[in-house]
């Protein structure tokens, strides 16, 4: 018994069908549309959901960059990637700005994405409700609704509780003035650049077996109260120790010889990129 | 009555039924029905076929038997419950010419949140148990559309001052608090949007003598300061007489004698409100 | 050091599939994939139920593959089966079609057609044979060879073959409610995801494709006291369902015309379970509704364990999570469940450091 697999892995009926969608998902934006996910060569809450809307947009002439926490060489990424690329043989690349299409876990790369360009994010638990309310009948009805007190009563408790909004990654968006959305767990650093975006933005939780989307240019919004303003994590004063870049998302990282704490950009191809423009200049 | 005043709320024909009710019941002859059951069929009608006002600063009590309906009719009113059938104006919706029965699932969160307070017989229906006390008092104003902490900071310290909370105590999750203290945080939350009219579903059953009179000594109070109407509900013709200006006594869904309390109180029409009024003496 | 640790991450990929073949194969023994069709039926039945694929083969290699491990060979399964066109649609299936290799009623000794004990662990005594360490093919061969000239001698006074539903039985006796065929196509949640509230042929189709555990765990749980169920097994039953499929070809949907694709082996079971029902005027009877369940291969616990969720989501109790649709749907999964578990193996660098930020920050505002 010996099988060939269709090019990007899927029945061409299966993409199409998570190709609907996705296309349903940018028509609503923020709103979380229900498909039939697959099951994937890897594991439920590794990326299958971005996974599968990678491979039932990706065309012949596509190129590819997948990134794990703001790394291209990370081995989920890598693992992904190859995946990828032995069902397609299209290629891939490490420049965010050469690639078509960027698959990321937990990052928005720091080079601005251009239009044309579609940035796919994987999605662990994409009903920013969860945490307030267990049950997925009664969170899709407070979506109808529109009612969204349980999220803005989490953070006031926050406030109440630490003086501050306490959220790290993850922190909830208000999409088009209508929908609120879990952005997937991106630290707060990356939630502006959701904001009138020149990428096509799409996210898929595959275990979850929801696609939702931000299509270009649509006003996104990190819930806050007026006198509480939504904050970043801050890398004030925290240089790159490889390109001396700043104000990017900085890995935090402990010098085994001298115990000291240093910093490097989280974004590797930013990074490198930086590095190479720096020498050749 | 005679009345000049325009009535905060009317309600006309509310009929509530459990089950598909037939041929023998639907009609509602008090004769096909075994108090508020149909022996055919097993459907309980709830509310039979419910009407009345309710005047700008008065507090209208509703006395009955459990099982009579009071709790049904509330339920309806704070929209917890579908009713079968049936009208309902808000003088301060949509000027009360729109039947709140047929809003939206939307606009009827709006009503709720903005127009009418609840209390529960249960505090575990009207608060979140996990929530500090100025938690639940927020999450009302946030439903309202309060975006400033700092506010509703504020206005939380004040009402739950107001309800003898210790202000020491304000962060600390309710579960922790005494039934009369829950009791109490509950008021202030639903006095937290000043609405227009406040429900009161058996505040005081269940707490102890001395809590009891502390708890109605501020209801009335609150009436007093804030002019706010109220329907008082309690099987208890005690608390009806210390709290409400006019009575309904309900028995099997249906409203058999309303009046002035007093009236009502020194003479009894229905031979059942004549027991009632036998026994407090 | 953990940045090390997501960089070059390929060649430690590599080396890290390397080492798990070394491991597959370090004893120096192959298991063939033959072999394991022919002697691991149970983690076959298993792992082809789990992950509704019916082929043998494809579930050997599988198991081959993963070394046996139930998780990583239901896994494989259900990603090839992703990558299947669904050509065709099976006619509707009966299972009183089935021809019967075992089935058993709890509830009624003398049932029409008579019990059939059939091959079952049982009444065997779990002790270990240790003769099986050195058993041999010689020995194996002539004893299989005694055992079917014995069973075709037999064969005229067995029932092979088809035989009526107990259920059937009591419906005509009027202790079970009679209820219409219900043919409408049904749902199916790897086409369409689930929307909540369910319909019964989705909750029928997650159930059955249920980790054996989980079910089996959930289903002993409504059993034992988070749920008020007191069932009996009105009819187990395992055989073989012949599969036909319309002539692609006419829409005649003639039953002269449809072509006979395989068997599948199945177990089938109906549970009863009395509740009061409320009659008119006011009247109590009790009267049994049914809990259902179906497997692909033998596996009875599952089924059984199915039957009682099955009939539990069907009447739904706020008190019990054992029937809360979503709680049960939602976390039987084998692949979902491993999945979500073990990425927390994944490195969460981003959101930790983010985390690390909120925390020096309520620090800081003390």
């Amino acid at each position: 018994m010996t099988t060939r697999y269709n090019f990007a892995f899927f029945d061409e009926g299966s993409k199409r069908e998570i190709r609907r969608a996705t296309l349903k998902a940018i028509a609503i934006p923020g709103y979380q549309v229900p498909f039939a996910s697959r099951e994937m060569p890897i594991a439920r809450g590794w990326g299958t959901g971005g996974l599968q809307l990678t491979l039932s947009l990706v065309g012949k002439e596509d190129v590819i960059k997948i990134i794990d926490q703001g790394s291209d060489e990370s081995v989920n990424a890598v693992n992904i990637k190859k995946l990828v690329t032995k069902t397609t043989g299209i290629q891939e690349t490490h420049n965010t700005t050469e690639a078509t299409i960027i698959q990321s876990r937990h990052r928005i790369p720091e080079i601005p994405l251009k239009e044309g360009q579609i940035l796919v994010l994987q999605v662990p638990i994409p009903e920013p409700l969860r945490y307030v309310e267990p049950s997925e009948y009664i969170t899709k009805r407070l979506h109808a609704d529109k009612e969204y007190s349980g999220a803005w009563l989490m953070l006031f408790e926050q406030i109440m509780k630490y003086g501050n909004m306490s959220t790290g990654a993850d922190h909830p968006v208000s999409v088009n003035e209508r929908y609120v959305m879990a952005p997937s767990p991106i630290p707060r650093f990356d939630n502006g650049k959701m904001n009138s975006s020149n990428a096509l933005i799409l996210l898929g939780a595959g275990r979850e077996k929801k696609i939702y989307a931000i299509p270009p240019y649509t006003k996104v919004v990190s819930l806050a109260f007026e006198d509480y303003p939504f904050e970043v994590e801050s890398f004030e004063d925290k240089r790159c120790r490889i390109c001396g870049g700043k104000a990017v998302f900085m890995d935090e990282l402990i010098d085994e010889k001298t115990g000291e704490k240093y910093y490097q950009c989280n974004d590797s191809s930013y990074c490198l990129e930086k590095l190479k423009s720096e020498l050749s200049a | 009555m005679e009345r000049f005043e325009k009535p905060v709320l009317i309600v006309k024909n509310l009929r509530k039924q459990f089950g598909h009710g037939c041929g023998e019941c639907e009609a509602l002859e008090s004769d096909k029905l075994k108090k508020n059951y149909c022996p055919v069929c097993g459907t309980v009608y709830g509310c039979q076929d419910v009407s009345f006002e309710v005047y700008p600063g008065e507090i209208l009590g509703v006395v009955g038997e459990s099982g009579s309906g009071k709790s049904t009719m509330m339920k309806c009113l704070y929209f917890d419950e579908n009713v079968t059938c049936g009208e309902a104006y808000i003088n301060t919706y949509k000027n009360g010419e729109s039947n709140v029965f047929e809003e939206s699932s939307q606009q009827k969160r709006y009503i709720r949140n903005n127009l009418l307070g609840k209390v529960y017989q249960n505090p575990i229906l009207g608060l979140k148990m996990d929530f500090s006390s100025i938690g639940n008092i927020a999450e009302k104003l946030i439903a309202a559309g309060s975006r400033r902490v700092g506010e509703m900071e504020e206005r939380g310290r004040q009402l739950l001052e107001h309800v003898n909370i210790p202000v020491f105590r304000i962060k600390e999750e309710v579960k922790n608090f005494s039934g009369g203290m829950q009791q109490r945080v509950q008021i202030a939350k639903a006095l937290s949007n000043n609405p227009p009219l406040l429900l009161l579903d058996e505040v005081t059953t269940g707490l102890d003598l001395s809590v009891q009179a502390n708890v109605l000594d501020l209801i009335k109070e609150i009436q007093h300061e804030l002019g706010i109407s109220m329907i008082v509900v309690s099987h208890d013709l005690g608390v009806i007489r210390m709290l409400a200006d006019r009575t309904i006594v309900m028995l099997n869904g249906r409203i058999i004698e309303q009046g002035l309390t007093d009236q009502i109180l020194e003479d009894p029409q229905h031979p059942y409100t004549q027991q009632l009024v036998h026994s407090l003496l | 050091m953990a940045y090390v640790a997501v960089k070059g991450g390929t060649i430690a990929i590599e080396e890290s599939i390397k080492r798990l073949k070394y491991e597959r194969l370090r004893k120096r023994e192959i298991l063939s994939v033959k072999e394991i069709e022919a002697g691991m039926r149970g983690l076959i039945d298993q792992v082809m139920s789990e992950s509704s694929l019916y082929s043998e083969e494809l579930a050997a290699i599988s198991i081959k593959q993963g070394e046996g491990n139930p998780e990583e060979s239901v896994f494989l399964l259900r990603a090839y089966r992703s990558t299947l066109p669904r050509k065709h649609y099976s006619r509707v299936v009966n299972s009183e079609d089935m021809i019967v290799e075992r089935r058993i009623s709890a509830s009624f000794k003398d049932i029409p057609g008579g019990q059939t004990l059939g091959s079952s662990y049982d009444y065997t005594h779990r002790l270990i044979d240790f003769d099986l360490i050195n058993e041999k093919i010689e020995d194996a061969l002539e004893w299989l060879e005694r055992f079917e000239m014995e069973t075709d001698e037999k064969k005229d006074n067995v029932h092979g073959g088809k035989m009526p539903k107990v259920l059937d039985y009591l419906r005509s006796e009027g202790l079970v409610l009679d209820c219409r065929e219900n043919n409408k196509e049904p749902k199916d949640v790897t086409k369409k995801s689930i929307e909540f509230p369910t319909e019964r042929s989705e909750r029928l189709q997650v159930l059955t494709r249920g980790q054996t555990g989980s079910v089996t765990t959930l289903g002993y749980a409504a059993l034992r006291g988070y749920g008020a169920l007191h069932p009996t097994v009105g009819e187990l039953r395992i055989g073989n369902l012949p599969i036909y499929v319309d002539n692609p070809l006419n829409d005649s949907k003639d039953d002269e015309d449809s072509f006979y694709i395989g068997e599948i082996r199945v177990t089938e079971v109906e549970t009863l379970i009395p509740i009061p029902i409320e009659k008119e005027r006011g009247k109590t009877e009790l009267e049994f509704e049914i809990g259902y369940g179906m497997c692909y291969g033998q596996n009875e616990t599952k089924a059984i364990a199915m039957s009682i969720l099955d009939y539990c989501l069907e009447t739904g109790n706020p008190k019990y999570s054992t029937h809360d649709e979503e709680f049960v749907l939602l976390h039987i999964d084998s692949v979902e469940a491993t999945g979500f578990i073990s990425h927390l193996k994944l490195p969460h660098y981003v959101t930790f450091q983010s985390k690390l930020d909120s925390v020096r920050k309520t620090k800081k505002g003390e």
